[in-house]
């Protein structure tokens, strides 16, 4: 019992994680219909950017900061990758283009902090607490938290502040928000920027428990889409759900099958999901009209 | 455009010239070695070492007046631990670049993805850092009339004798787990290490692997724990085994950590931190003074490239001696065929004076391994270093361990 609890605390953290990273992919798509495939590397970026802050000036300081850099890195994707593809109506240009920035910046990060992984000092003591038998890291609860926290921020900010009403307008219907005023293209930029940040944010969050790494992003932008697809591309409550069944699923295989067999469930479970309801555990399925 | 045009005919006149010329006239030509490994990814800790030993000794080579009067020239390329990379870079140091021979490989697959080229360019290769056993045996007699493949490094055969001899028989574990990666690396190590364990009649009590690049060790580490186990035995590299060290903290399960040499490695000392003390593994090299040339490698090393710590000791005693075997070989060879170096490697007359052993006769046509088991001796992580676990191994006499035959 206290081992199948244990398991499933691990996996909880592990799966919020993708929970935040499949909130980003959900962002940009709301607004564009477009993905940012380096969301992955949108993380390891915030999260080396962090790294580099951190020692100078403090875990709370370096927050935003690192939020900043993420808003102007997603806003750099939007203009460079995905813009040209909307403008032109291309059906998989940004597919391509998201791909080859997210190499270009893994390059990048390659080149300024080396391809070893890195230590990033954790904000609260790494002795782990104990309840009824256990353990979990006080970082790990941060992560639950800092992530419910950031998703419930930008749900609030889409609903409360007019900003946000256009980004829902947006999401909506890109046409007629675009009649009715609101500068969509604008709005789409803003979503890139969002979820970039989404992302960066994520990043510092994680790094104190996994190490960082410009090659941090790859698996974890993966496991992250598999949760967007999972839990739903349209629904915020799909993601957290679907992040905590991959999560604990994968740590429950590891233990009673086979280590050797920990993703797979997780993408059999991507498939399943795929062929019985393919707009997501959670989401609305979408209607194209042609 | 005439007088482009004429000149161009000058050049191709005097390189026809040039080549006409006797060997003896080019005598000062310098002689090209390959030097490929990791430069940048998640072995470079060890293939930067590496290269700088490499270096520290061609630069020491090349001072005293070469190798046959002429200096050693590197061609240095960086394979990124890629086997298709390390295939390339061999067929552009073999063909266009024409080396004498290649000195390098941290990773085991890209050694054997590339070195057939060798063996069929017969262009002699010294393996300085890989460990998978099979590495010098792809090409041996029987498969191959002449092997080209030598390798200056403890084989996983060694290690895992090692790990399973300290686990079993010198600390007497009863119960050990083995946590490895799913790479060759891992999977062949871990092999290697149920072979060990079951010649000194114990099973492991679980077997559990894990991706490069995981990071929750959770699952991996309860089943050893739910197993019983009392020492951990690990096969993989620094990033994931600092996450099985900081996975025991979180569960607030600390057993002993025993594993492969990746254990020295820098990427697991910085990120396991305290974590990761008292974690062992055989090393060839541990950064100590313990004989003269020792002593005078080290000073050397910190000089040359400023700093304190060498990141992998191992790779850079394993690099440097490589290439003072090489140019022992090509003195004793009177040139730079690779079919003569070969022969000289397998039969070296005189006794080459290393920073790992004294190397006497090191390689014979049937054996290609410098290094034989009773070199290595256990290193222990200790406040972010790697220091002696028995003290009393590298004592008087025994620090300098030269290779027994077999």
């Amino acid at each position: 019992m206290q081992i199948l609890a244990q398991l499933i605390v691990s996996g909880i953290a592990v799966g919020m994680i993708y929970g935040v990273i499949a909130f980003g992919y959900q962002l940009t798509f709301a607004t564009s219909k477009t993905l940012n495939f380096g969301q992955g590397e949108a993380l390891m970026l915030g999260s080396l950017v962090g790294w580099s802050l951190v020692a100078y000036t403090g875990y709370l300081i370096m927050l935003p900061v690192v939020l900043a850099f993420g808003l102007l890195q997603g806003a750099v994707v939007e203009r460079l990758g995905v813009r040209q593809a909307i403008k032109t109506k291309s059906e998989a240009g940004w597919i391509m283009a998201t791909i080859a920035l997210g190499i270009i910046f893994r390059n990048l990060a390659e080149n300024i902090w080396g391809r070893d992984a890195l230590k990033f000092p954790s904000p609260l003591p790494e002795a782990p607490l104990s309840f009824m038998g256990v353990n979990v890291l006080p970082m790990e609860l941060v992560i639950v938290v800092g992530a419910l926290a950031m998703m419930l921020a930008v749900e609030v900010f889409n609903r409360r502040s007019i900003y946000g009403r256009a980004f829902v307008a947006t999401a909506g219907d890109r046409d007629a928000a675009g009649l009715v005023g609101v500068n969509t293209s604008l709005v789409i930029t803003f979503s890139y920027a969002m979820s970039s940040m989404a992302a960066a944010f994520a990043g510092v969050l994680i790094a104190p428990v996994t190490l960082t790494g410009a090659s941090m992003g790859g698996v974890l932008g993966l496991k992250g889409f598999a949760v967007a697809i999972i839990g739903g591309l349209s629904s915020g409550f799909g993601v957290v759900v679907g992040g905590l069944i991959l999560g604990i699923t994968e740590n429950l295989t590891g233990f009673y099958l086979s280590t050797g067999y920990k993703d797979v469930p997780g993408l059999l479970l991507l498939l399943l999901v795929l062929s019985l309801k393919p707009s997501g555990l959670f989401g609305k399925a979408a209607i194209k009209k042609v | 455009m005439q007088n482009a045009r004429r000149s161009l005919l000058a050049a191709a006149v005097l390189a026809a010239l040039t080549a006409t010329l006797p060997l003896t006239a080019r005598a000062a030509d310098p002689i090209k070695v390959g030097l490929s490994g990791p430069f940048t990814g998640g072995s470079a800790s060890m293939g930067v070492s590496m290269r700088d030993g490499v270096k520290l000794a061609v630069t020491e080579i090349n001072k005293a007046g070469g190798v046959l009067g002429r200096p050693i020239q590197l061609v240095e390329r960086d394979d990124e631990a890629r086997n298709e990379l390390g295939v390339q870079i061999a067929q552009e140091l073999i063909n266009k670049e024409q080396v004498a021979a290649t000195l390098g490989y941290i990773n085991t697959g890209v050694a054997l993805a590339s070195q057939r080229f060798y063996q069929e360019a017969e262009i002699p290769v010294l393996n300085n850092v890989a460990t998978g056993t099979i590495v010098s045996h792809q090409f041996e007699p029987g498969k191959a009339e002449h092997n080209y493949i030598f390798r200056t490094s403890a084989n996983d055969a060694i290690q895992s004798s090692m790990i399973a001899e300290e686990a079993v028989v010198r600390q007497g574990f009863k119960a050990p787990a083995i946590l490895a990666d799913s790479t060759n690396y891992g999977q062949l190590g871990r092999k290697d290490l149920v072979a060990a364990l079951d010649k000194r009649g114990m099973k492991p009590v679980a077997e559990e692997k894990f991706n490069v690049g995981d990071t929750d060790m959770t699952a991996q580490l309860l089943k050893a724990k739910q197993a019983g186990a009392d020492v951990i035995l690990t096969y993989a590299i620094g990033p994931e085994l600092a996450q099985i060290a900081n996975g025991m903290a979180k569960l607030g399960w600390k057993l002993p950590m025993i594993g492969s040499w990746t254990l020295s490695m820098a990427t697991f000392i910085d990120n396991a931190g305290p974590n990761g003390d008292g974690a062992m593994m055989p090393q060839t090299f541990i950064q100590l003074p313990s004989t003269p040339k020792r002593k005078a490698f080290i000073e050397a090393y910190q000089a040359a490239y400023k700093i304190d710590r060498i990141a992998s000791p191992v790779s850079a005693a394993q690099g440097y001696d490589s290439v003072y075997l090489l140019a022992a070989a090509i003195t004793q060879a009177g040139g730079t065929e690779g079919d003569k170096i070969r022969a000289a490697l397998e039969d070296l007359k005189g006794k080459v004076e290393g920073v790992v052993t004294t190397y006497d006769h090191p390689f014979t046509p049937t054996d290609h391994e410098a290094i034989s088991g009773n070199i290595p001796v256990f290193g222990l992580v200790k406040a972010g270093r790697v220091v002696p676990a028995h003290p009393e191994d590298l004592e008087g006499d025994k620090a300098l361990r030269v290779k027994t035959s077999g």
